[in-house]
């Protein structure tokens, strides 16, 4: 394992991780504030960069197609809290489980019947398309650079708005205990709102900004989003830093666990079954490492409610 | 519940077959099937009611968990994935007889459950659906990686499972009625569970554990067995899909497939067993129905779950019974 290949995958370890925080950070304030399974968080990721592709082919330019894809995804997902969520949020978990495992059934065959089955790309800006030379010898592409900074950008915005605003107080009161908020005289329904949109918000950023190097095509949020609560799980639900430490993890763990699972495993294994056992264990690293962390601390690493 | 608690006083009578009516006419209806079939599409028929039967076992294990335990687990499919590939594993290995591969498909599960629960356990609520979903997630991956038998691609089964030599599996029929004594089998045996002392404490636990602790219950304990029992009666499921479709791939034991089990049971209403039954085969028939009619039948399928969840509360068991509390006045 040489280092240039351990400095290159570290970066996209750090690019997977702050894509996973986009999208676990807006998973963790629903479930924190407001105690709501929504699995159809993973295709509000798909959805913006199905939007961003279609957008871009209207427009043209990255930049419109961007803005605009937000303020669909926004538009879309409060459209789905007024006509579906609002009803559930009392309900059993399991009852949020059925419905919004519905919506991912129906957004997903949706998308394959607006614009195919065929995986489509989302061109990248032309400024940021090259690849920049970080040592010598090493040549990183520069949008991948850019998704890291741009995650980094929202973690630090998040971190002020949740830490030192009036509304951001609210939501980690929310977290904390959203029946004593209510009583206190805020209105909780409109909280709720302002979160849900704004976590749609964010994994529809993230898919945007992923559309350019991954392909975009149906199911491609099933991964993400139990991916995503793997991270949320091991930072503690309702805990924004604990979804960026965890998420920066899982996606380090991940992304080295693959690159070097074999030659780990080659020390001291024959080469012929570390090559076959090295891919699975690499798959099954950021699930072991949950289990680990929930045997040690059954309610993750910064439990935003007060017990344990 | 109401379903299982006996009845006391003059009316025990009309109540117990009150009580037994729906899972009467269920059986009776399975049983019956085949005869009808034979007229009309056999082999789809009994394949398709096969599948219903057998993923009903599975959503049974699943309600034990759920419905009367709060044990919501989402690993539930890699249980079903052991047990065909314990068949799969030994055939290819040139031994197929179910007095060997049952045994090794129960004991496999029955090891996993219990390896497993007793990490799971710890955790609570939301976590407990988690740490479920990592270790059905494992035994995906340990699927996708079993080379020497397909990988990714699955391992066909060449051969159905003898019993002590006879080919009772071999023919669709045959594999029907077994499929058929099975779900019979395993219904009877949650019954007995849930009215048992056992199942009595094990579903006071779910009400409220700490109090059951207090009276002098180990909770945990009952929870473990709970879910090693479980864990069997899916394998016991796996085993019968992998001798229904001759196939087993890691898909068997996909996230979506807990999904799929989950949706069932909730789909049938949870904590009634007969709920269990009729969401298994209302989801299938449903997903073999619309996907008749058009290649995308997942547009219709996803908002009439959307639906239940709104307004079907209790599932379609909760609707019966309320249909039936209205039309009493």
């Amino acid at each position: 394992m040489s280092l240039t290949l351990f400095i290159v995958q570290t970066l996209n370890g750090l690019q997977l991780g702050v894509l996973l925080f986009l999208i676990a950070a807006g998973l963790t304030l629903v479930f924190g504030v407001m105690d709501f399974i929504n699995l159809a968080h993973g295709v509000q990721y798909m959805l913006g960069a199905y939007l961003a592709v279609m957008f871009y082919g209207l427009t043209g330019n990255f930049l419109f197609a961007l803005i605009l894809a937000l303020g669909a995804a926004l538009a879309f997902g409060l459209i789905l809290e007024f006509a579906v969520f609002r009803h559930l949020y009392d309900r059993d978990h399991l009852d949020q489980v059925i419905a919004t495992f519905g919506i991912i059934l129906f957004l997903n065959q949706g998308v394959k019947l607006l614009w195919g089955a065929s995986p489509l790309s989302l061109p990248m800006p032309e400024i940021f398309s090259g690849s920049v030379v970080l040592m010598p010898g090493i040549l990183y592409p520069v949008w991948r650079l850019v998704i890291i900074g741009s995650g980094l950008a929202v973690a630090l915005i998040l971190y002020l708005l949740v830490g030192h605003t009036r509304v951001g107080m609210l939501v980690r009161a929310g977290a904390t205990n959203a029946p004593m908020v209510s009583a206190l005289g805020v209105n909780i329904r409109r909280l709720f709102m302002i979160v849900f949109g704004f976590g749609t918000m964010l994994a529809g950023f993230a898919g945007i900004m992923i559309a350019p190097i991954l392909s975009v095509e149906p199911g491609m949020g099933d991964t993400i989003l139990i991916l995503a609560f793997v991270v949320i799980v091991i930072g503690g639900i309702g805990s924004i830093r604990g979804a960026f430490l965890a998420a920066l993890i899982i996606g380090l763990v991940d992304t080295l666990g693959r690159s070097f699972a074999v030659d780990i495993l080659r020390l001291f294994m024959a080469p012929s079954p570390a090559r076959t056992v090295g891919p699975a264990i690499a798959s099954m690293l950021i699930y072991l490492l949950m289990a680990v962390v929930l045997y040690l601390r059954p309610a993750g690493l910064f439990p935003a409610k007060g017990r344990a | 519940m109401a379903d299982v608690a006996l009845p006391s006083g003059g009316a025990v009578r009309r109540s117990l077959l009150a009580g037994n009516a729906l899972p009467l006419v269920i059986f009776i209806a399975f049983a019956l099937l085949p005869l009808i079939a034979a007229f009309k599409a056999e082999a789809y028929v009994l394949s398709l009611v096969t599948r219903v039967m057998i993923f009903a076992i599975a959503a049974l294990s699943l309600d034990l968990l759920i419905g009367y335990g709060a044990l919501i687990s989402f690993g539930h499919a890699a249980f079903i994935g052991l047990g065909a590939y314990a068949v799969g594993i030994l055939g290819a290995h040139g031994v197929h007889d179910a007095l060997i591969s049952l045994p090794v498909a129960l004991a496999v599960s029955a090891l996993f459950a219990w390896t497993t629960g007793i990490v799971c356990l710890r955790t609570k609520g939301v976590y407990f659906i988690m740490i479920t979903l990592a270790f059905g997630q494992m035994v995906f991956f340990i699927g996708t990686s079993l080379a020497p038998y397909g990988g990714d691609d699955g391992l066909t089964i060449r051969m159905r499972s003898t019993l002590a030599g006879l080919p009772i599996f071999a023919s669709d029929r045959a594999l029907y009625y077994v499929c058929l004594a099975c779900l019979l089998g395993a219904y009877l045996l949650c019954r007995a569970l849930i009215a048992s002392r056992f199942g009595r404490v094990y579903r006071g636990a779910r009400e409220n554990a700490l109090r059951m602790g207090t009276i002098g219950f180990e909770v945990y304990r009952f929870q473990l067995v709970m879910y090693v029992i479980a864990g069997m009666l899916a394998g016991l499921a796996g085993f019968l899909l992998g001798n229904a479709t001759d196939f087993v791939s890691p898909a068997y034991m996909a996230w979506q497939r807990s999904g799929d089990l989950l949706i069932m049971v909730i789909l049938g209403g949870i904590g009634t067993l007969n709920g269990a039954i009729i969401g298994a085969a209302a989801f299938l028939l449903t997903e073999e129905w619309l996907s008749g009619l058009t290649e995308h039948w997942k547009v219709i399928f996803g908002p009439l779950l959307v639906l239940v969840a709104v307004f079907a509360r209790g599932g379609l068991i909760g609707v019966a019974a309320r249909l039936q509390g209205m039309l009493r006045g």
